[in-house]
């Protein structure tokens, strides 16, 4: 198990308007669920139910109320569902890749910079593209340029959070591949975020359905398109018009 | 707007603060007489070819006093820009990243600092500390903090939760580095465009206070000083105050012409 998820609680404080109470609003109600090595585990969810809060929990962007959260990896990394912003705007793809090595390890900037080269490689882009930046590229390889940030430092555990749902469809289809690569090469496993049934079909081991922070259903992708069992499940898969 | 005008805006804004900022840019080595020779025979004369612009009312040369005074304003705007926005951008950057029980005490100080004019500021802070360049530097800047601790702070607060900084912080980056290396390179557009605006503010400001007596020292000339010793002869000699006061204007609308492109 890479990682292993037991009862775990988020809430968030707001504090109301000119008052000194705290307003507790609980998002995750209790989550039960593991990742096994090289596995691919699509989360799937209406907005608003807390599948963004999830992966900052996981991450430890965000404290968990209580719960418990193994996961044996030491950098977990993530990939944005929105290219234009998650790269920033002012810096080069050579920087912005280099910046994890350069906080994290040892390495001298040659060495930083043969493997970020490399990097870009495994990603499908030309070791050109390190002197450009992020305006210069499409959302297509911008999106390719940040698998390439949250891999170099060999982290075996990525999150995903809606990675193609802001390219247009053929460009999805090209990065829906990359993945699904690079998972079998470097034996990944990832936490792969949607709200596409398809797209989670289509990559994903096995699949777990969140509604108002409670995990309703999960199990093998399979088990669960052919044989929906919550009442939840049987409607999204009929909103998306999969039959199997 | 279509972009042939935005050219002429910006043509016309360098070649309108060139032609105020080059004589002061020569003023800082070389100057046709001293500013500060006086020739009583000279007193008031009008242009001719020894003395291009004339000579003032303790028979200087005023293209000399002209040139040297540019410099001096120009020297403290830039000193003022620099001084303010240097610890505002600290501030700003500082509150809108953190947030929280800094930020309310920063920018409630801040506000008190903005709800005075800054002129009025300037001038509390010159009687307290006495006249001069330096203290005029400080004075200003001190008084112009506020504005750019604002525009600062508003685009740390806008960026804070961008996703890139999101990734940086994955990336193991301290707050430190995400602050200055990630974030702040993102607010320098906003920043430039301010810091012309704020020049030109400090430029009207050490005139204000120089005509008033407050600001340079004579017999050191600065445009404000010169528009302050003509205003005795108006009448009888208005050049006197139209070459300072033009200088004043080339400078301001020149960089205000920039500053509107910039945007």
């Amino acid at each position: 198990m890479i990682l292993t998820v037991k009862d775990l609680h988020v809430s968030y404080k707001n504090r109301k308007k000119n008052s000194l109470k705290y307003d507790e609003k609980e998002v995750l109600k209790g989550l039960e669920f593991s990742i096994d090595e090289n596995e691919i585990v699509g989360l799937v969810g209406e907005s608003g139910c807390g599948k963004s809060t999830l992966a900052k929990a996981l991450l430890g962007l965000i404290k968990s109320k209580s719960g418990e959260i193994n996961l044996n990896c030491k950098h977990p990394q993530m990939v944005f569902q929105d290219p234009y912003s998650s790269l920033n705007p002012k810096k080069r793809i050579s920087f912005i890749l280099e910046e994890p090595l350069k906080n994290l390890t040892d390495m001298t900037s040659e060495e930083r910079r043969k493997k970020a080269e490399w990097i870009l490689g495994e990603v499908g882009l030309d070791k050109e593209y390190l002197d450009r930046y992020p305006s210069e590229l499409s959302g297509g390889q911008r999106q390719r340029v940040c698998i390439a940030q949250s891999m170099i430092l060999g982290s075996d555990f990525l999150i995903m959070d809606e990675p193609v749902s802001a390219l247009d469809v053929t460009i999805q289809a090209q990065v829906l591949e990359l993945i699904r690569e690079l998972k079998i090469k470097h034996k990944l496993s990832i936490l792969f975020i949607s709200h596409d049934l398809r797209v989670v079909y289509s990559l994903c081991d096995k699949v777990m359905i969140l509604k108002d922070g409670l995990i309703v259903e999960q199990g093998d992708r399979d088990k669960i398109y052919r044989n929906p069992q919550h009442e939840y499940t049987k409607k999204l898969l009929k909103s998306a018009g999969i039959t199997i | 707007m279509n972009k042939g005008k935005k050219n002429i805006n910006l043509i016309l804004g360098l070649i309108l603060a060139g032609i105020a900022i080059i004589p002061a840019l020569v003023g800082i080595f070389w100057t046709p007489y001293s500013t500060e020779a006086m020739d009583v025979s000279l007193k008031l004369s009008a242009p001719d070819m020894r003395h291009l612009l004339g000579c003032d009312n303790y028979g200087r040369d005023i293209l000399s006093r002209l040139m040297a005074g540019s410099k001096i304003t120009l020297i403290i705007g830039i000193g003022t820009v620099f001084f303010g926005c240097s610890i505002g951008t600290m501030v700003g950057a500082l509150t809108g990243y953190y947030g929280g029980l800094i930020d309310n005490v920063l920018m409630r100080v801040n506000d008190v600092l903005f709800s005075f004019p800054s002129i009025l500021l300037a001038m509390v802070f010159v009687s307290l500390t006495g006249a001069g360049n330096l203290q005029l530097v400080i004075a200003l800047g001190i008084a112009f903090i506020p504005s750019y601790a604002r525009v600062v702070r508003a685009e740390f607060i806008r960026n804070k939760n961008m996703d890139y900084v999101m990734a940086a912080r994955l990336a193991g980056a301290s707050n430190l580095r995400i602050i200055f290396v990630h974030i702040l390179p993102n607010t320098i557009k906003v920043l430039v465009s301010s810091i012309l605006i704020g020049f030109n503010n400090a430029v009207l400001a050490e005139a204000g206070l120089s005509f008033l007596g407050i600001g340079v020292k004579p017999p050191e000339a600065s445009l404000g000083s010169m528009l302050s010793d003509a205003q005795t002869y108006l009448f009888s000699r208005p050049s006197m105050v139209v070459y300072p006061g033009v200088a004043l204007i080339l400078m301001i609308l020149g960089i205000a012409l920039i500053s509107k492109e910039i945007k």
